[in-house]
């Protein structure tokens, strides 16, 4: 019985990647919430122009790499970021101009704009494609750890090791400077308020002299930003391929519908939980029971509940319990 | 006669479909207060409405002060000095009450504090709860919320539409007490009412409308004292 | 309804694009572009259903019609009798244990109080049933992908004639669309679109990971097919007369035969569904789906159960896509669970619906037929013009090598151009609803 050594083994394989992979996924349901409460649609196009961002992020990363510039041990890209938000917001604005200010002009149907984003993800997978291809580009450089494997065990002399990626404290630490920037914004300042009150009561903030177009304005600005952030981190982390943006959808709306739609603090609660449950359970739990149990009682099989290749069953389940026993999330966002 | 603060004069016009308001016109005077009384169906709110530009009127006007507003947007009106207390989703219910009169106030930049002020004066019941969500409030609460928040814009003509509907008959009561007491800081009040008795016994002018149009206008008083009007309209 | 004279134009315009393809590109493509054109209006015909009558949004056609390829392995394949004798009991008994769990979980759910307890014994009831089902199904399931694994390492099907196949996989999509359906319809409606994005994610895990169901990534190849196959065409002696006339060569002549032996079977089934769906629009039925579809809330007032109804309408779409599932890999001849890919079977379908018009079924046909007609030709194009773009550009010009390689890509972005357009402007498509 190691049960130290148990906690190292959960912590290393599980908690920290959980953390990072719910913190990447925070951020973008962050931003579908926030257009489901000012738009009201669902975003499909959010996993693809969160590729786009990053592929912004990645040529500017690339750019200055060409440059000799480098901030080590902090990677390029971090520096890059400012250029890919703005060309994402930039993106994005345009979309909403060409495309879904002509649906709101007209009151078109919830679905309507849903169908026009599915437009947009078709347009914005195809530039990006055209511009990354589809194969996988890494991009992250400066200091791969904080601390690896050999240097903690020789650190603690525990048998079983840890290693903390940059790219993993890096994701941590900005979701969560993020989060608290956010939540200022949305409850402490004029324009944040100002959202918020759109989205309770659309009519009401209009009498209240509240621009719409300028509420909408910003739910694009704060969108596209929080896109670039999890788009990038997620691409130091896990390495960049369209089509891995693209199905990180499901996970985000799953987050998303979990916390409650609408709600901010509900999309990151929701985040967390899908990640670790999707984590936990293909995670195989052999070696922290092989500590855990008494000698002669070691579990013989992987003990992995579900194969790796089932983390979408995952997130479906946790989706389908959620619209069967409480459609609202955890914290009763809107049923329209 | 000078023109009164709000006057909508021979509105006519209705959603688009058959006109709702024939030649109906409703005016208040400074820091009176205007009731529109009626069957249902009778066009109270639509006429309200009509004042607030909220529905296309065909033939008519609507000076505010004097000033022909027939060609401005509600929210211009909003800008203009009129505020305007829908019937139902009429508050920002995920948003604390202090928020929500901020929001009554967005369009003002500054001295937002004393007139915030002068509503929990008002309604202090408002004070207490300042950082609770508008939405756990109790109907009559949130009523109050609503004609803070609405007060905030600092309005020369306060609209009420139905502000006692689904209330208990104390918390009516105490809500006709503070519309008496906004009136005398000087606000006009408009006041669209299915409780026409009480609403006339506060109204310094009442207008009882049937479909869409003027049927009989006086003073609140002279209305209840109608045989006609109390036989008809006041259940006798 | 009957098709209007510019409705006919339109599709006599289709009729002429294609010839030209057969004279000045090769008719062997025409005749492949003919052919996945019909199976793709046929899912875009399950897919008006459930849009273009009832309003419902369908994200997971791709899950719908792989369920459908599924069958065709499951009902043509010859059994496997030795991966049979090594585990398929345990696998059958496995299954039946998994489906007990929930069961059992459900019943827990409705016979004891709400509580804590409650809570508790569902959380038992499935990690007990978990463990058990996992330690009968999972040796049975290594057993029988240990057999001949190179081969088969799977079951096996039926041996049926392959062309069973095809209403089964109706009905295995239709299994899965009740079980979705029933899930999520009633709630918002876009809930829907994401629970069927979900399925038809776990739809090709599934496909792709249990190898001793259809081999997997391995992919089950040489399957059945309801028309001869060339090779079996080329030698005969008519065959090769008739390449002799046409001055085609007799491989070439015989691909071409053996591909409007599918176009006649497709154009059957096609023809048999428009019937059926205008016979179902028309009657009272359809007029009140339709009347649900634009007025829900009126509906419901007049006492009309929309849930009820939209179930059923969801299950008859996927049905229809899972037909078409069924029929495409039986004309491949392979169930290829990796080539599954959104994009292309779910949400190409999507752009051939609205732009040939939503709640139209022969909108439905020609928004088929022309976008598959674009997805298959704007590659070449894109190549085209990326090349005439960048011809300014030195032959080793990176840049221009990177755009040549990208114009693949192309096609998305054209799709979604097209989307969109449509979608704005002619928001009723090709062929409006009457």
């Amino acid at each position: 019985m190691e049960p130290l050594n148990a906690l190292v083994s959960v912590t290393n394989f599980m908690l920290i990647p959980a953390l990072a992979y719910g913190s990447q996924l925070a951020l973008g349901a962050l931003g579908i919430t926030l257009i489901y409460s000012i738009l009201r649609f669902a975003h499909f196009a959010h996993g693809d122009t969160m590729a786009l961002g990053t592929a912004g992020v990645i040529g500017g990363t690339f750019y200055l790499q060409a440059q000799g510039v480098s901030i080590a041990p902090l990677p390029t890209a971090l520096l890059a970021i400012p250029f890919g938000m703005v060309v994402m917001i930039g993106y994005l604005l345009a979309a909403d101009r060409l495309v879904y200010s002509y649906y709101r002009r007209v009151k078109a149907k919830p679905l309507i704009f849903v169908m026009a984003s599915l437009g947009v993800m078709f347009v914005t997978n195809g530039i990006t494609r055209l511009l990354m291809g589809v194969g996988e580009t890494r991009f992250e450089d400066g200091e791969r750890f904080l601390f690896t494997v050999r240097e903690f065990r020789d650190f603690t002399g525990l048998a079983e090791g840890m290693a903390l990626r940059s790219a993993q404290a890096l994701t941590i630490i900005t979701a969560l400077v993020v989060m608290v920037i956010l939540f200022w914004f949305l409850n402490r300042t004029r324009a944040g308020k100002s959202m918020r009150a759109y989205s309770d009561n659309e009519d009401l903030a209009l009498l209240s002299g509240i621009n719409p177009e300028r509420v909408v304005l910003i739910t694009w600005v704060i969108t596209g930003m929080l896109l670039v952030l999890a788009g990038t981190l997620y691409g130091l982390d896990k390495g960049f391929r369209p089509f891995n943006y693209f199905q990180l959808l499901l996970p985000m709306f799953a987050a998303a519908i979990l916390g409650g739609l609408g709600s901010p603090l509900g999309a990151i609660v929701g985040a967390y939980v899908v990640a670790f449950a999707e984590l936990g359970v293909t995670y195989a739990w052999r070696r922290v029971f092989t500590y855990l149990m008494p000698e002669g009682l070691e579990p013989t099989s992987m003990m992995q509940i579900l194969p790796v290749d089932y983390k979408f069953a995952v997130t479906f389940a946790i989706l389908v319990i959620v619209l069967l026993f409480r459609p609202t999330g955890i914290f009763k966002g809107k049923v329209i | 006669m000078a023109d009164p603060v709000l006057i909508g004069e021979g509105m006519t016009g209705g959603y688009g479909g058959a006109d709702i308001l024939h030649n109906c016109t409703i005016a208040v005077e400074k820091g009176q207060i205007a009731v529109i009384v009626g069957p249902n169906g009778a066009g109270k709110s639509t006429a309200m409405k009509a004042v607030f530009g909220m529905l296309k009127l065909r033939e008519g006007s609507v000076r505010l002060a004097g000033r022909d507003i027939s060609h401005l947007s509600p929210q211009a009106r909003v800008a203009e000095g009129m505020g305007f207390v829908p019937q139902t989703s009429n508050i920002f219910p995920s948003m604390t009450v202090e928020e929500n009169l901020e929001m009554g106030a967005f369009i003002r930049r500054h001295n937002i504090r004393a007139t915030m002020e002068q509503v929990y004066e008002l309604f202090p019941i408002l004070r207490e709860k300042r950082n609770q969500a508008a939405g756990e409030l109790s109907g009559g609460q949130r009523q109050q919320v609503a004609v803070g928040r609405a007060l905030m814009t600092e309005p020369t003509v306060l609209m009420l539409d139905e502000p006692t509907a689904g209330v208990s008959p104390i918390v009516m009561d105490e809500l006709f007490d503070r519309i008496i007491e906004i009136a005398r800081t000087g606000i006009s009040i408009l006041l669209v009412e299915q409780n026409a008795r009480q609403a006339l016994a506060i109204a310094d002018k009442g207008y009882v409308l049937v479909q869409g149009e003027n049927r009989y206008t006086d003073t609140g008083a002279a209305l209840l004292a109608d045989p006609q009007v109390r036989k008809s309209f006041l259940g006798g | 309804m009957t098709l209007k004279a510019r409705d006919l134009g339109l599709f006599a315009a289709m009729v002429v694009v294609l010839a030209m393809v057969g004279m000045f590109q090769s008719w062997q493509l025409a005749v492949t572009i003919l052919n996945m054109s019909l199976i793709s209006a046929i899912m875009a015909l399950g897919v008006n259903m459930q849009w273009g009558y009832a309003g419902l949004f369908n994200v997971g056609i791709m899950g719908f019609t792989a369920v459908g390829g599924l069958a065709v392995v499951l009902i043509a394949q010859p059994p496997v009798t030795e991966a049979w004798a090594a585990g398929g009991l345990g696998i059958l008994l496995g299954l039946m244990l998994g489906v007990a769990t929930i069961l059992a979980a459900a019943i827990v759910y409705k016979r004891m109080p709400p509580s804590k307890l409650r809570g508790a014994a569902i959380i038992a009831v499935i990690i007990l049933g978990y463990l058990v089902t996992s330690q009968i199904f999972g040796p049975a399931k290594r057993a029988v992908q240990a057999v001949n694994p190179a081969a088969e390492g799977y079951l096996g099907g039926l041996g049926l004639p392959v062309i069973l196949a095809w209403p089964v996989g109706a009905v295995f999509a239709a299994g899965v669309a009740w079980v979705v359906g029933k899930v999520s319809l009633g709630l918002r409606s876009d809930y829907l679109a994401i629970a069927t994005l979900g399925i038809s994610e776990i739809v090709i895990a599934v496909l792709k990971h249990e190898r001793w169901l259809a081999r997997g990534v391995n992919n089950v190849t040489g399957i059945d097919r309801p028309v001869p196959r060339p090779v079996d065409l080329r030698p005969q002696p008519w065959v090769e007369s008739l390449a002799d006339t046409l001055g085609w060569t007799p491989a070439q002549t015989a691909a071409i035969l053996s591909g409007l032996g599918y176009s006649v079977l497709f154009l059957i089934v096609l023809a048999l569904l428009i019937w059926l769906a205008e016979r179902a629009l028309n009657s009272p039925w359809g007029r009140m789906m339709r009347a649900i579809r634009d007025n829900e809330t009126s509906a419901r007032a007049m006492g009309k159960n929309v849930t009820r109804r939209h179930l059923n309408i969801f299950v008859l779409g996927s049905a229809t896509c899972g037909l078409a599932g069924a029929m495409m890999v039986s004309m491949d001849g392979q169930l290829t669970p990796g080539s599954y890919e959104p994009l292309r079977f779910t949400f190409l379908i999507w752009v051939m619906v609205i732009v040939g018009g939503s709640g139209n079924n022969w909108g439905s046909v020609l928004g088929a037929f022309v976008i598959w007609f674009l997805w298959v030709q704007v590659e070449p194009a894109g190549r085209w013009f990326m090349d005439l773009v960048t011809s300014g550009m030195a032959d080793s010009s990176t840049l221009r090598q990177h755009l040549l390689d990208s114009a693949a890509y192309m096609r998305l972005l054209t799709m979604g151009i097209a989307l969109l357009l449509m979608l704005r402007f002619a928001p009723r498509g090709l062929i409006p609803e009457r």
